[in-house]
């Protein structure tokens, strides 16, 4: 079923509905291929990509945590070259946006992969990930200070000429000073947020679950705070803004819209239901109906207050 | 192979013991090709609570009756709520996941099945597939006391069954890597296929590692997604971080850092 009214832009980035998929989340889109549709999605953004190849962090990575999970996956990725030869190949023919999320350690390593993947056709944006550390600066993320943010994006902004999305830490003091660093920076849109710094302890062995001790909160039990970055983001910057955090339904991707997001990602829900992403494209189709909406873009920041 | 996510009906649900339960679910449509070692992520039906699905191997599969078994130790929250599960509900199922063993192409003719606890489950289908295929398997299980031992008279049915309890309540006393078969009797067998805790995985290892005898693994990692697509689930395999959901979760022991 085609859908009307549901077409958003993100920069000049054109989707034919508001649903995405959150990095990380959903592998290359292949992992997923026997419960979705991937060319009813919006678009896909693959897992975390980095100029080098990374092992990332050691088992155990992963610790349920009520309405959500932590992880400490570490960005365990082959490198962007590898994804040219190896998996660009079996996913450019998709008519979906498919959009590389980009990492680094260094400013020098951000440009460098998002140069490779700005030579590739069939990926028309990518999503840089600031909240990682920054090994010159003692380990701090880039995304954690407005001036740290807005050097990489800027780097970035030079070498890479399609859409430019810049994905958000949410652990931070003031979500709207990093939006308003990376807008200033040449941004073409923010997406919002990350996961959030926890912990999980188990008692028993009184060890941590993480064998990082740390990791990254996501799920439903985020969506608050998530929402609330994506409001207050709205009311702060002009570029397009993609909610992320904790969607589970249309109705949450809807309140994340009139928070004032253009598009949505789904991040975590697709491991408890890997059809999730149809459900909510077409639980948004629904909403339109009865509420009457003829075009997706009009719910933007509609919230009424 | 296909991977599905249905509705499935549970047609019984029976406690074998204050710590285990076996159910099985029945499919509407054609069950898909399963191989014996692969596994389902079951969301667990009305428990607050428990957010992730819960991974458990394919005990058994009739494809007669369309249906699929599951053999649940009641661990946490998620297990335990399996275990209410009610004859006529509905577990939403995604399966089957991972690769399994590789019964078709097995070189071997007379391997022996080890399980600890809870591991004996992906090996009944195993067993059953060996002996379709003319390989005589036979099981060596390990439970701390008799009270756990659980479906002995299903799994005797398949092949030879000896058993440790580390009490000495039944069979030899010790652990199974304590056992005559894996010691003084080791050398009839050609294969190793072992599945439970980690440190007995680590044992049975070294002990065929010692013998020079080909080993298997079923590893039990955390998993949130069982799809290939999170990472949660890696161990160390060919030198690499290797998904246990997707490129497991069985492995030969010789591509694992285990010493
Ligand atoms: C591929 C695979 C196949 C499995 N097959 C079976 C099976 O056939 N039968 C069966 O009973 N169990 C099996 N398991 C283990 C089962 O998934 C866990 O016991 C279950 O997820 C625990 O859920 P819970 O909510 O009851 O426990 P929780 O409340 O989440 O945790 C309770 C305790 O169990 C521990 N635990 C949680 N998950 C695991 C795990 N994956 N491995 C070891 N310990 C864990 C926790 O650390 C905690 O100490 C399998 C796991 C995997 C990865
Ligand atoms: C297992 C896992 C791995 C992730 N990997 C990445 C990543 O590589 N790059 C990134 O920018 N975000 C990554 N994220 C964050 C998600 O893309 C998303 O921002 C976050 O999970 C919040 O959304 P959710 O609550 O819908 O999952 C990861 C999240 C999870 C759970
Ligand atoms: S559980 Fe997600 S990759 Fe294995």
């Amino acid at each position: 079923m085609e859908m009307k009214g549901m077409n958003v832009k993100i920069g000049a980035l054109e989707c034919k509905n508001p649903v995405l998929t959150a990095s990380g989340t959903f592998g290359y889109g292949l992992e997923y291929q026997d419960f979705v549709d991937l060319e009813r999605l919006g678009g896909f953004i693959v897992k975390g990509t980095t100029l080098h190849h990374r092992e990332g962090n050691a088992y155990p990575r992963m610790a349920e945590t009520p309405s959500g999970m932590l992880n400490a996956v570490g960005l365990q990725n082959k490198g962007v070259d590898h994804f040219i030869e190896h998996i660009y190949p079996q996913i450019k023919h998709l008519d979906t946006n498919i959009i590389v999320n980009v990492s680094g350690a260094s400013i020098e390593d951000y440009v460098a992969c998002a140069e490779k993947i700005d030579a590739l056709d069939a990926i028309p944006a990518i999503e840089l990930n600031i909240s990682c550390p920054n090994v010159k600066q003692g380990g701090m993320a880039f995304g954690v200070t407005a001036s740290g943010a807005e050097s990489v994006v800027k780097a970035v902004r030079q070498a890479y000429h399609k859409t430019l999305i810049v994905k958000l830490s949410p652990n931070v003091t003031s979500i709207t000073d990093i939006a308003k660093a990376v807008e200033y920076a040449g941004a073409d849109s923010v997406s919002l947020i990350n996961t959030l710094l926890g912990m999980a302890i188990n008692a028993e062995t009184q060890r941590p679950e993480l064998s990082t001790i740390t990791g990254g909160l996501s799920g439903p039990c985020v969506k608050p705070i998530a929402l609330r970055m994506v409001w207050q983001t709205f009311n702060a910057v002009r570029i397009p803004i993609v909610g992320i955090g904790g969607i589970q339904s249309a109705t949450d991707a809807i309140e994340f819209i009139l928070a004032g997001a253009t598009a949505v990602e789904i991040g975590t829900a697709n491991f408890v239901d890997p059809n999730i992403t149809m459900k909510i494209v077409d639980g948004i189709a629904d909403y339109m109906q009865r509420h009457r909406i003829d075009n997706i873009n009009t719910l933007r920041g509609a919230l009424k207050v | 192979m296909q991977k599905k996510e249905s509705d499935l009906l549970v047609v019984s649900n029976t406690e074998l013991s204050k710590r285990a339960c076996l159910i099985t679910l029945e499919s509407k449509d054609k069950l898909p090709r399963i191989n014996a070692g692969q596994f389902a992520e079951l969301l667990v039906p009305n428990c607050s609570g428990v957010y992730l699905r819960r991974p458990i191997s394919i005990h058994a599969v009739n494809v007669q009756n369309n249906s699929i078994e599951f053999l649940v130790q009641l661990v946490g929250k998620g297990t335990n709520a399996l275990a209410n599960v009610k004859q006529g509900e509905i577990i939403n199922t995604v399966f089957p996941l991972g690769n399994g063993f590789d019964v078709d192409n097995m070189p071997y003719r007379k391997p022996l099945l080890i399980g600890g606890g809870i591991g004996i489950a992906p090996l009944y289908q195993l067993g059953v597939d060996m002996v379709s295929k003319g390989i005589q398997p036979t099981f060596l299980f390990g439970t701390r006391t008799a009270q756990d031992i659980i479906l002995k008279d299903k799994y005797n049915a398949v092949a030879p069954l000896f058993y440790t309890t580390e009490d000495g309540s039944f069979g030899t006393k010790g652990f199974v890597t304590d056992h005559q078969l894996m010691n003084s009797e080791l050398g009839q067998f050609d294969a190793l296929y072992v599945c439970g805790p980690t440190p007995m995985m680590k044992a049975v290892v070294s002990k065929a590692h010692q013998a020079g005898i080909d080993c298997y693994v079923s590893l039990e990692h955390k998993m949130a997604c069982g799809l290939g697509a999170c990472l949660c689930c890696v161990e160390i395999v060919d030198g690499t971080n290797t998904c246990v959901c997707k490129e497991g979760p069985v492995f030969k022991s010789d591509r694992l850092q285990w010493k």
